[in-house]
């Protein structure tokens, strides 16, 4: 990749902050993100609040009627979005672990996620 | 980083959410049902005034006007569609929904 690639590179970032099926947001965020996947932009995507429900493990959609789409999040990797964040608190508030979630995460403290916040060209909140 | 809430505290925790990831010195702008964290004497007074230890909070004022609410939290800042404009300038801007 030459410099002047580079330099149109932005630093965006998705933050996901609503359970996945009481509504649309999450769903939306998720086709969003991978849209925007193929414009070779630094993607990442933040998991805050019922956010992380999203990522929970066994969901088992087909009895409300809808096609489930948490494994596509294990499917972003392919899309070179592999920056998943995970916000500590709303996990633990939650009862939930990093081994309860779907795919691979870093857990971080608010602290963490607020200095990445700062480093964005652009925040999408969701 | 500028900040901007439009949720009412009341019924939803944006604002709390919002507050958790700012940065010291970061500004908080309430707009629309944002609005409603810095009417006077409500329940969120207190903490509107420990987040003004850490950040500058503002309520954009014609929001303010158009749910009656004249009297607001001591140390808020008001500012008019203008003043929303120069914070935007000044800053990258998150936008909690």
């Amino acid at each position: 990749m030459d410099f002047v690639q580079d330099m149109n590179i932005k630093k965006i970032m998705h933050v996901l902050r609503h359970a996945p099926h009481g509504t649309i947001y999450t769903y939306e965020g998720l086709e969003m993100i991978l849209i925007m996947a193929t414009y070779d932009q630094d993607i990442s995507v933040v998991f805050i609040g019922d956010g992380v429900y999203a990522l929970k493990k066994g969901q088992e959609t087909s009895g409300i009627g809808i096609k489930g789409f948490a494994r596509t999040f294990s499917a972003l990797d392919g899309y070179d979005v592999e920056k998943l964040y995970v916000d500590q608190l709303s996990l633990e508030e939650r009862g939930l672990r990093e081994d309860d979630l779907v795919v691979d995460v870093e857990v971080l403290s608010s602290e963490k996620i607020g200095a990445l916040m700062k480093e964005q060209d652009v925040i999408i909140q969701h | 980083m500028l900040h901007t809430v439009n949720k009412s505290p009341f019924g939803n925790d944006t604002l709390e959410t919002c507050i958790r990831f700012a940065l010291p010195g970061d500004p908080i702008l309430l707009i629309e049902d944002g609005v409603y964290a810095v009417q006077g004497g409500n329940r969120f007074a207190s903490m509107i005034e420990t987040i003004l230890k850490k950040n500058p909070v503002f309520a954009l004022q014609p929001d303010l006007s158009a749910r009656g609410i004249s009297v607001i939290t001591n140390g808020v800042t008001t500012v008019d569609y203008e003043g929303f404009v120069e914070l935007v300038e000044q800053h990258h801007v998150n936008s909690w929904l």
